[in-house]
């Protein structure tokens, strides 16, 4: 086949830089970059073993230092946004004539990659999850799309993305590409602001309680609320909607009701509070009330959740003795 | 008045005041009530230990004051002998099915909330004809059954409740009760003023320290957190306005006095998160959000906070970690 990408350097081995990873090694030799020495080892070792949905035993060849990693023609960032930088540094130099993937959520990783080279960029957003054993065994949870276009106002041709796509669909991922990605990044982002947020305060994973409306103080409302409020941001920034955000979350929460038990999806933002890692909301509700900021459009119920969890992050930091129980009241 | 007017006739027949729900605020009250020879003090609560040792050894405070009161406490409701003044003390989210419960004591009598937030006294008047609303500031909590800290004296504020409410005399005769066993007690015509300066201060500071995990000086370090908390206040300032409450003192003063005299000050209501205990958020931001659906004022921060609470409530039941 006419494959533009034979060699494939996937930055980030996360969930779901492992899942296509592992898909991708199916239909091109594939690198990874990983954060720590015995992840490398591992995968170098076992190989990576994906489980679910598929069932695939992939060789890649994976080191924690970039400068091991041979040259590639396309390199997929698959770390979270917090991640982008570091891990495209690495990378800066090698291969001009490469394409680069953004997979991250919210707006942004882009222009950070812009900043490390001159590589043409395809822009991504990917529904892909999964469920990580260990370094080397993941286990493929939703296999749903991975929408992909040429970065908004580049030079890349729309070809190189429809390779790209290619890849991913022979390989056993889901793709669609798309001539200009920005309306599906916007659908995506004004979902995860919604969902990963409401998620992070909650604690709640994504439940049918997300779609909930019958009361004013049911979740859904707010969930709704929030998805109202992005809207508003996108008519004004210009951007028509690849999908209905809310549409797309009642969708994610009655697809499960079905078959294996109701759905209950953990987003990555709540997995994040859970182990008091700093979240991605920067790059996501950030990113949306930064917009909103811009384009003159009031965005509350935002603008609270942001604050809120940035505060909640805030808390992880304080030492504990600042903190004594009151008389109860 | 038939009731009342029958208890006072005979010289020795004492007044009865059952405390409905006698956690530690209820105690406060009994136990201040039980040392008063003219008032026979009953106590209703869901707790064998706390009432059996309630029974045994006399009810006791500690800390701000040392009491000991004699009260007559039962777990079931049936017991109870017809009372002229109820002071329900439970948590908000109780007083529906304990009301419910003793409401049958209270067929001559009133029943005073001193409850936290806006919505009980609704609740009360569906069991009970004659409803007084009430605040009150005293904390304590309890350390063992039939003992509770007293960590904070305090003014409690009553007054009749519309459109449900008993003679004013019966008001005034309960807050002149209740001041004289220790408890300083005022009866206003109109004591909403303090109840929504209350439920406005709470709801604006409690959740947001439940949700972050921040003290509340922490969370009013935080220039962007503080706005909204203000946004807060603003929308519960304006659902008072649209009820022709006057409030008694301005909630964001108080928050930036909070700040200054209770820096470390935990949120009560992150306790309870932590101890996965439900709250009191429907009445509180829950409740203002009602109130001010009833009065066409839109609340959409307070209707945000309520639903957080209620969702991080309803993850309890929800195992994400076995994902």
């Amino acid at each position: 086949m006419s494959n533009p990408f034979e060699r494939v350097c996937v930055v980030g081995a996360g969930t779901i830089g492992s899942l296509i990873a592992g898909h991708l090694a199916g239909q091109a030799e594939v690198s990874v970059l990983t954060r720590r020495d015995e992840h490398a080892a591992a995968l170098n070792e076992n190989g990576l073993r994906i489980l679910g949905k598929s069932d695939l035993l992939a060789t890649v060849t994976a080191s924690a230092d970039p400068s091991q990693l041979p040259d590639f023609d396309l390199a997929i960032v698959a770390t979270k946004t917090t991640g982008v930088e570091a891990g495209i540094a690495g990378l800066a130099g090698r291969c001009p004539e490469a394409v680069v993937m953004t997979i991250q959520n919210g707006l942004g990783s882009e222009e950070v990659v812009r900043r490390h080279g001159e590589w043409r960029i395809i822009s991504g957003v990917t529904f892909i999850s999964g469920i990580r054993h260990s370094d080397a065994v993941i286990e493929y949870e939703l296999d749903t799309e991975t929408w992909m276009g040429p970065y908004a106002g580049t030079e890349t041709p729309f070809e190189l993305a429809q390779g790209a796509g290619e890849l991913f669909v022979a390989s056993g991922l889901n793709a669609e590409v798309l001539p200009d990605l920005l309306p599906a990044q916007w659908s995506k982002l004004i979902f995860n602001a919604a969902v990963n947020g409401a998620a992070a305060l909650t604690e709640l994973p994504h439940v049918a309680l997300f779609a909930k409306r019958d009361v004013p103080t049911d979740l859904g409302h707010l969930v709704y609320d929030l998805i109202a409020e992005g809207k508003a941001v996108a008519a004004a920034a210009g951007v028509e909607l690849h999908d209905d955000p809310w549409e797309m979350n009642r969708l994610a929460v009655t697809r499960g009701e079905s078959d294996e038990g109701d759905y209950a999806h953990p987003p990555s933002m709540l997995e994040d509070v859970l182990a008091h890692r700093a979240t991605e909301v920067d790059a996501i509700t950030g990113a949306l009330v930064r917009e909103a900021e811009r384009v003159g459009v009031p965005v509350p119920l935002n603008t609270a959740v942001y604050r809120l969890i940035k505060a909640k992050e805030e808390s992880w930091t304080l030492p504990a003795r600042r903190i004594q129980a009151p008389p109860s009241r | 008045m038939d009731a009342s007017s029958s208890q006072n006739s005979g010289a020795a027949e004492p007044m009865r005041i059952c405390v409905i729900g006698c956690g530690a605020v209820g105690s406060l009250f009994a136990a201040h009530l039980g040392q008063l020879d003219d008032v026979e003090t009953w106590a209703y609560d869901v707790s064998p230990e706390h009432v059996d040792a309630i029974n045994r050894n006399g009810l006791r405070l500690t800390g701000t004051g040392e009491v000991t009161g004699r009260v007559r406490a039962t777990t079931d409701a049936d017991e109870l002998p017809p009372c002229r003044f109820g002071i329900i003390a439970t948590k908000a989210l109780h007083t529906k099915h304990a009301i419910a419960a003793v409401g049958h004591a209270f067929v001559d009598g009133s029943v005073c909330s001193v409850q936290n937030g806006v919505g009980n006294e609704e609740l009360i008047a569906e069991s009970v004809e004659r409803v007084i609303l009430g605040t009150t500031f005293p904390a304590g909590r309890i350390i063992e059954p039939g003992l509770v800290a007293w960590d904070t004296a305090g003014e409690t504020t009553i007054g009749p409740f519309e459109p449900s409410p008993p003679p004013w005399s019966e008001v005034e005769l309960l807050a002149e009760t209740v001041s004289r066993s220790g408890m300083p007690t005022r009866a206003l015509e109109d004591a909403r003023g303090a109840q929504w300066t209350k439920v406005i201060f709470n709801a604006a500071s409690n959740p947001l320290g439940a949700i972050t995990g921040l003290t509340h000086g922490r969370l009013c370090d935080d220039p962007e957190l503080r706005k909204l908390v203000t946004k807060l206040v603003d929308e519960g300032k304006a659902v008072a306005a649209a009820l022709g409450v006057t409030l008694d003192s301005d909630p964001d003063a108080l928050i930036d006095h909070a700040q200054r005299v209770a820096y470390d000050h935990k949120a009560s209501m992150l306790q309870d998160l932590e101890k996965q205990r439900p709250t009191e958020i429907d009445f509180l931001n829950g409740g203002i959000a009602k109130f001010g659906a009833e009065e066409g004022i839109l609340t959409p921060l307070n209707e945000t906070i309520a639903a957080l609470i209620k969702g991080v409530e309803q993850s309890w039941a929800q195992d994400v970690s076995a994902h």
